[in-house]
């Protein structure tokens, strides 16, 4: 099973390492766990200033969510005819951007991608985080959260005495979005536990011996934990590859199976999940940059993760414009002339201005993506993993606003604008989302050690052109 | 029993100290600095007849299940199981809610059809076996575990940083702390070790 693997000079250029800078293993454990072993002096200033503040936003949406709860969900601007709004527009954003998480966890996986290994485990993290954004909305929305898991749930109580109706969508999508949830959770953890138990073995405080000792779950990297462990992963890995297609297909059967015009089209299923993917990268991209300046990653998360990243960007954000097109020709096509109205409306209406962002942010900017020099600037991927974001949430925001601004009597015809609850509310999952995100890269390992460690070891054969023995430790 | 780091070794220090732990040899521990030494290793350690070998490593090492005689893993029949679990509960459920407890007649829709029910029991076949999946990794790993004498090995905690062990237990037939201990260093082992606990 060995084979010289040398590595061409000129092929560096093109294929440059996954690891660079430390080559030893050791060195990987160290610069990894130093962030989290750092004393709270050591951390950079700008990591605790640039947590203070988004910790701020985080009361913001406490304070929102305590008036919503108080008062009523008249706070928020949905009304007739807009009874989906901001509302349902923020919870598809959120879920969608998770669905990178997952792609990249699992998918990425199945295929063999060893750059992954670098962005895995934070992208994972920002999916449980997303997720959790994303549940907010919909359970304020009920009015009373804290009767909503009978709602919700199929749980025998003597709160409602009726059972929900299986042949809705919005029960399959509860059921849906926590799968998703749990499954992602399960996954995460699975994958922190080796690295916790490197944690655990390096900690020299009470304190940390005792979680890191809990945690993980005495995991000692016994040969016998590991043929488990690597079976449960793949087996994790090819459930959650369905499962994260599943879940953006059934969020588009919330609008798919009603028969409101511009919702009730078959191409919603892969829009759904095409666009989910390329918000979620753009996502990705944002914190990843983020930690990489804040924590001095670069040398784990190269221009090469980077580049590769931008290219999934592009390929999906193609698929997103191919989809629009393919709304508008069908439109036409269909001769339904409220199906008709509806996309005329959706371009020069009322929400053109969204619309006209939504197709620049997603379509036409990502298209520098087709040039090197563009993925490979950090301050132009920065901009555009931005834009992306913003193109997609007014992607969700145009799909629901001029669907319902516009009902087929004009009678019932109105406009929507987003209350000051609504505004406010948005931005503090913002806040939350990131306050997790920070948090978590400062108290967990961001980057799965006992991976990059498998890929270092492979690439310190390949790359000084020795003897590789056994060709794939993951 | 000198590392202080882990609450499991401060427990079984306790023991000793109270006189209740057992004095007995666990296993010969030795470590490697590259996978590919211990795999080789392994394999030799094997040829000479032992049976109870394990080996610990900061990373899967492919290759060392076969070199030291590890099955593989039995983990997808019992997720197979848990998949089957998720799909029943899923279709009795909503067979149950929607036909039997409570009909609920909307637009002359039938009270119970597999189609609509294929989203929610597809989630909770997913759901199933993803629960199965993470309880059967550490079940069958004998985990969760707070102590595991092991860990009485001083390069113990560099398994998960950058050493790979090869362990010969002593519940082998073949065992003798002497001969064994000899067996390791002649296969290249570094830092052999008796390890009690």
């Amino acid at each position: 099973m060995s084979a010289v693997v040398e590595q061409d000079p000129q092929l560096m250029v093109v294929n440059p390492p996954l690891v660079q800078g430390s080559r030893d293993l050791h060195d990987l454990t160290d610069q990894i766990s130093s962030v989290i072993e750092a004393k709270v002096y050591e951390t950079p200033l700008k990591y605790w200033i640039t947590l203070a503040c988004t910790g701020s936003i985080v009361l913001l949406l406490g304070a929102m969510l305590t008036y919503l709860v108080n008062t009523g969900i008249g706070v928020w601007g949905n009304n007739k005819p807009i009874g989906w709004a901001w509302d349902i527009t923020n919870f598809v954003f959120w879920i969608g951007i998770g669905h990178a998480g997952t792609l990249i966890s699992a998918i990425l996986f199945l295929f063999r991608q060893k750059w992954r290994t670098s962005i895995n485990r934070s992208a994972e993290a920002m999916t449980l985080f997303a997720v959790m954004c994303a549940g907010i909305f919909p359970l304020f929305h009920t009015g009373r959260p804290w009767r909503a898991f009978y709602w919700l749930f199929p749980i025998p109580n003597t709160d409602l005495n009726i059972w929900q109706n299986f042949r809705s969508p919005l029960i399959w999508d509860v059921f849906a979005v926590s799968t998703y949830f749990t499954v992602s959770l399960l996954f995460w953890f699975t994958g922190l536990v080796p690295d916790l138990a490197t944690l655990r073995d390096r900690a020299t405080s009470k304190v940390r011996q005792v979680v890191f000792g809990i945690l993980s779950l005495g995991w000692r990297g016994s040969a016998r934990h590991w043929r488990h462990y690597e079976q449960a992963y793949l087996i994790l890995a090819g459930i959650s590859t369905p499962l994260v297609l599943s879940v953006h297909s059934v969020v588009s059967f919330d609008f798919a199976t009603s028969v409101i015009p511009g919702w009730h089209t078959t191409i919603f299923p892969p829009y759904f999940v095409a666009g989910a993917i390329f918000s979620g990268f753009a996502c990705v991209m944002t914190l990843l940059l983020i930690a990489r300046w804040l924590l001095n990653l670069q040398n784990l998360i190269t221009i090469k993760h980077l580049d590769n990243m931008n290219k999934i960007i592009l390929v999906t954000g193609s698929v997103v414009g191919y989809a629009y097109c393919t709304e508008f020709f069908i439109a036409w096509y269909s001769g339904d002339i409220y199906e008709r109205f509806t996309f005329l409306n959706r371009a020069f209406g009322p929400y053109w201005w969204a619309a006209w962002s939504m197709y620049t942010c997603n379509v036409f900017i990502p298209q520098l993506y087709w040039f090197r020099k563009m993925r490979t600037n950090l301050w132009v991927m920065f901009i555009i993993s931005i834009t992306t974001n913003i193109g997609m949430w007014f992607e969700r925001f145009v799909i629901i606003a001029t669907s319902l601004t516009r009902d087929f009597l004009p009678s019932s015809w109105g406009y929507y604008s987003p209350t000051w609850v609504d505004i406010c509310t948005f931005i503090g999952t913002i806040g939350l989302f990131l306050t997790l995100f920070l948090l978590f890269a400062r108290f967990l390992p961001m980057i799965a050690m006992s991976e990059v460690k498998g890929v270092a070891s492979i690439e310190k054969h390949s790359f000084a052109g020795q003897v590789e023995g056994s060709p794939s430790h993951r | 029993m000198s590392q202080t780091s882990d609450p499991a070794i401060l427990i079984a220090q306790i023991k000793d100290k109270l006189g209740i732990g057992d004095d007995k040899v666990y296993a010969v521990m030795g470590e490697f600095s590259e996978p590919e030494d211990l795999v080789e290793a392994g394999r030799r350690i094997r040829e000479m007849g032992y049976t109870k070998i394990d080996a610990m490593t900061p990373f899967p090492v492919h290759g060392i299940d076969e070199a030291i005689g590890i099955p593989y893993s039995k983990i997808g029949w019992i997720v197979i199981c848990g998949a089957l679990a998720g799909i029943t509960t899923a279709q009795v459920l909503i067979y149950y809610v929607g036909a039997i407890d409570y009909p609920l007649i909307i637009g002359g829709k039938p009270l119970f059809d597999f189609t609509y029910s294929i989203p929610p029991t597809f989630e909770l076949a997913v759901l199933f076996s993803a629960i199965t999946t993470f309880m059967c990794t550490w079940a069958l790993s004998g985990l969760p575990r707070l102590y595991h004498p092991s860990m009485n090995y001083r390069s113990a905690h560099r398994a998960s940083d950058d050493r790979f062990l090869l362990v010969v237990e002593a519940d082998d037939p073949k065992f003798d702390a002497q001969k064994t201990a000899q067996d390791m260093r002649s296969v290249g082992a570094n830092d052999v070790e008796v390890v009690e606990g």
